[in-house]
């Protein structure tokens, strides 16, 4: 693995290379390996190293970046001409900030989220581990197919003006589908630390709602209580966290435009953006090595706070929105700059609510509903609404007077994410969860009333 | 690096690979961005390693490197071994390979301006110039556009004795413009949403669009959508722009015929097909005037799905997939083209790098236009009643390709073979094979473009690769309209 000593060499390198006024230089890579299965055969098996530098020079309000994933003198020589090159044609950008100091890494991070147990692990254990999901598929007379991978990153910043951070973390996780005939089922988790995930497990979950979606039935499309899983939760919720950034109000493409400080959402939510929470992952500093802070961003369904990188803080408290959008202040949230997004929470983690229930205490409060395990292929079809609209997958169920009836084909919904979070009855206490469709979020079932099913598919 | 590529190879071989093909990729790209008059991304990126892929004890292997020493490649050329020796634990039977004569090639696609040779400032005034256009447009809130390039160079060797130098040229240009008002975001895309217009070209391209002549068009369409009237909902003849069709082509046609998806090896993530191997020359797909081709030929045109051999070294090939209506091939490589019991790979097998191992991707997947002359106006006055849609805004479909859904950014409604008035939120949606059993008539070959999408995403770990779609404006009989806000 890259260290912060042989990162601090090359930067030390770079900035010999380097005219600029300011330079900035982000490292990045790691190992990871994916063990990937179906048909109850490992039919994919891969691993690769890369590491790379990506390179920011600044000249008088103006920017670049160049990028490079070799580390000789010639390449790094290569890469500042290349960044400089792209600076130096612009035209000055009054609003470019002077890249930050190390007065920003007052705050302290959160614990390690680097583990041996995680990093040793070899493509003959995740063989074992995949043959004994085999076993569990074979013995239920069902086909699988998933994957098993573990990886070793870094991620590390240094500028010129002396800030300097660097982050180690390793990363696990397991994907399992079961297949039947006519029906599946569907399980995944991730976590820093293997010793967290229980791959047998999560295939005796998955072959059990293959099993028991067997023969699926047509209902009707319509509005529905659902009790949706915690990745059901996770692919719906992460398509509006990029609109909670300073600049996407600025840009006026948010669908808080105007909607900050009003109750959007139900009573029961509260959200926020939490890099050191123990669920989470990923580097406490941001695209600019500022350090992130926790935002409440929904407080008993009030959109409260949005995040900021440094420059859009800034744009922010003089634009015609500063009195109408809560604090200002840089958060560290920003992305790699020069960039089109600004900023967007990461680290989402929602709230418990007072009594949090069981997915099986929701089905047994439901008199008739459906009980999703996935979503797939969510798309949005209205910014502004969030209206979004997608298919239910590998395991939808009926309920009905409160017991799980039979599988039931797959629907499409469209359904607007600020209805949804005004509609939910009941929640289960948030999972770090992980889905296709977002990153990874601490998130909780819910049990959600009149979600809105358009659509029934053939299967 | 032929002799970087022995090491591997040599390496695998003594280590008891009984096949193994190596890629040495070295990949430039720059990305050109402005958002409300000013630059919003400039960069430049290059990579370069080495991905070896090797068949020991009947099961795969892959590992790659961005260390192109000796001893770097020979440990990974080692792993791999390791890594297929360990699959070779959970395995059902030995992986067999269709046959294929070893190629020596070199292909390059063509190209008459090199992008990077370009002025950046040039490139840049350009895409202010466009900026400064939409954002004339009084109530546009937002105006941005891009301008990226591509130089993929790959030296592909395999145990078979094939040695493939490739590289290949991309240039991609757009702009969309924004527009905020009330409760409501509408937006307009030129040529393309997402992006903009791809295709295997140099600088060329970005002079073909007549990009500053239509700026200001765009933007006042975008401004004029928060005016215009819900699409209506209910059951519809409708007209697609060929952008729209492309990418309704990728989804309910470039999908379901992957051969790996069929075979179940897609089944966690992307998801399997409707189309499993019985229905091959069984299915009718679409009506008699659906004719879709997979071809990856230079002759084809220059699509993101071309060039000269896929990542396994199989040359570049046309397979009907659709023909009259009927159902007729699939995509494939080595390994599933043996599964099924074909002669020969299709030669689909694509890596999003050097550091990706290949799998089954689109090449270009195109509708042959209409045999008669016919206009995108002509088809429109030939129609009594109907909607036009235009440039895709949402799409979503599930995971066996059945049930689609798509959004597009503009629509007009069509009354008496004209063209009126304008219609926000179009979407419509269907079952695949239903709604190509709809299709009664298509534009001809003076309307057909060759579309780029150059964001596909497949596989674990994902790839993002880019595929080519040629389509001309089609109409649709009968097609459900507007769910995508029932209820809503």
């Amino acid at each position: 693995m890259l260290t912060k000593d042989q990162a601090g060499e090359i930067f030390d390198r770079i900035r010999k290379h380097s005219t600029a006024e300011e330079v900035e230089v982000l490292f990045y890579g790691g190992k990871s390996a994916l063990t990937r299965f179906a048909n109850n055969t490992i039919h994919q098996n891969v691993a690769e190293e890369n590491y790379g530098v990506s390179v920011r020079t600044a000249f008088g309000g103006r920017t670049a970046r160049a990028t490079t994933n070799k580390f000789d003198n010639e390449s790094l020589k290569r890469v500042v001409q290349a960044t400089e090159a792209l600076a130096k044609v612009q035209q000055p950008d009054r609003d470019l900030l002077s890249m930050p100091d190390a007065g920003t890494l007052t705050m302290q991070g959160p614990p390690s989220r680097h583990f041996d147990q995680t990093a040793a692990i070899t493509a003959e254990q995740r063989a074992d581990s995949v043959s004994k999901i085999v076993g569990i598929a074979t013995k239920h007379k069902l086909t699988t197919a998933g994957i098993f991978s573990t990886s070793e990153s870094v991620e590390g910043i240094f500028n010129s003006r002396g800030l300097s951070d660097w982050h180690t973390q390793t990363s696990s996780e397991v994907s399992i589908t079961m297949l039947a005939g006519n029906s599946s089922g569907w399980q995944k988790a991730n976590s820093p630390d293997i010793r967290n995930l229980d791959p047998q497990a999560l295939a005796e979950i998955a072959a059990k709602k293959a099993i028991e979606s067997a023969n699926p039935k047509e209902i009707s499309p319509g509005k529905h209580t659902v009790i949706l899983e915690p990745a059901a939760v996770l692919d719906m919720a992460g398509f509006m966290f990029f609109d909670f950034g300073g600049l996407a109000i600025l840009d006026q493409r948010s669908f808080l435009n105007n909607r900050v400080g009003t109750k959007l959402f139900g009573e029961n939510i509260n959200i926020s953006d939490d890099v050191a929470h123990p669920l989470q992952s990923g580097a406490p500093f941001d695209g600019e090595g500022v350090r992130r802070r926790r935002v409440p961003l929904v407080e008993n369904g009030v959109v409260k706070r949005l995040v900021y990188a440094r420059a859009t803080a800034e744009k922010m408290k003089n634009s015609e929105y500063k009195d109408k959008v809560g604090i200002i202040e840089p958060t560290g949230h920003g992305f790699p700059i020069p960039n089109e997004m600004g900023e967007a929470p990461m680290n989402i983690v929602f709230a418990p609510p007072k009594e949090p229930k069981s997915i099986d205490q929701m089905i047994a409060s439901t008199e008739r509903g459906v009980l999703v395990t996935r979503l797939w292929y969510i798309r949005e079809v209205d910014p502004y609404e969030k209206i979004l609209t997608g298919m239910t997958r590998d395991g939808t169920f009926y309920v009905e007077d409160g017991k799980v009836r039979h599988g039931i084909r797959n629907f499409r919904f469209n359904e607007s994410l600020i209805h949804m979070l005004s509609h939910v009855e009941e929640m289960g206490t948030p999972v770090r969860a992980s889905g296709e469709e977002s990153f990874d979020m601490v998130v909780p079932a819910m049990k959600v009333r009149e979600f809105n099913f358009t659509e029934v598919t053939k299967f | 690096m032929q002799e970087i590529a022995e090491w591997a190879l040599s390496t695998a071989a003594l280590r008891g690979a009984s096949y193994a093909d190596t890629r040495i990729g070295d990949e430039r790209s720059r990305a050109l961005a402005t958002k409300n008059g000013k630059i919003a991304s400039a960069s430049d990126a290059e990579s370069q390693g080495i991905g070896v892929r090797v068949i020991a004890e009947g099961a795969w292997g892959f590992a790659a490197s961005d260390n192109l020493s000796r001893e770097a490649v020979e440990a990974t050329a080692a792993k791999a071994v390791a890594i297929a020796k360990a699959s070779a634990r959970v395995k059902q039977h030995d992986i067999q390979l269709a046959p294929e004569k070893p190629a020596t090639a070199d292909w390059t696609s063509p190209f008459k301006i090199d992008p990077f040779a370009t002025s950046v400032e040039q490139n840049l005034d350009l895409l202010l110039k466009i900026d400064s256009e939409l954002r004339s447009v009084a109530g546009v809130t937002l105006a941005e556009t891009n301008m990226n390039f591509r130089r993929d160079e790959q030296w592909f060797l395999s145990s078979e004795g094939a040695s493939i130098h490739q590289t290949k040229y991309t240039t991609g240009v757009g702009y969309t413009a924004y527009a905020f008002a009330g409760s409501e975001i509408q937006k307009r895309s030129y040529p393309n949403s997402y992006g903009g217009q791809w295709q295997n070209k140099g600088y060329e391209l970005v002079e073909e669009l007549k990009l500053v002549e239509n700026a200001r068009r765009v933007g006042e369409e975008a401004v004029a959508l928060l005016k215009a009237e819900r699409c209506p909902e209910g059951v519809f003849t409708i007209i697609l722009d060929g952008s729209q069709l492309g990418l309704q082509i990728h989804e309910s046609v470039g999908h379901p015929i992957e051969l790996d998806r069929v075979l179940g090896m897609e089944a966690n993530f992307a998801g399997t097909s409707f189309l499993t191997v019985d229905k091959l020359r069984n299915l009718r797909y679409g009506s008699e005037l659906v004719n879709i081709v997979a071809d990856a030929r230079q002759e084809h045109g220059p699509g993101l799905g071309t060039f000269g051999f896929d990542d396994e070294g199989v040359p570049a090939q046309c397979t009907p997939i659709i023909s009259n209506g009927l159902f007729t091939g699939y995509l494939s490589s080595r390994e599933t083209a043996y599964t099924i019991g074909a002669n020969r790979s299709g030669g689909t097998l694509r890596a999003e790098g050097w550091n990706r191992l290949p799998i089954i991707r689109m090449t270009n997947i195109s509708i042959l236009p209409g045999v008669h002359p016919l206009t995108r106006e002509q088809l429109i006055a030939g129609t009594d009643s109907g909607i036009y849609m235009e440039t895709n805004r949402s799409w979503s479909i599930d995971d066996k390709r059945y049930n689609f859904q798509f959004g597009c950014e503009a629509g007009w409604e069509i009354k008496n073979g004209n063209r009126t008035r304008m219609l926000k939120n179009p979407s419509y949606s269907g079952i695949t094979t239903e709604f190509w059993n709809s299709l009664d008539a298509i534009c001809s070959r003076d309307q057909w473009v060759l579309w780029g999408t150059p964001h596909c995403g497949k596989g674990q770990p994902q790839q993002v690769m880019g595929t080519g779609h040629g389509a001309a404006p089609a109409r649709f009989r009968n097609i459900k309209v507007g769910s995508a806000y029932k209820g809503n």
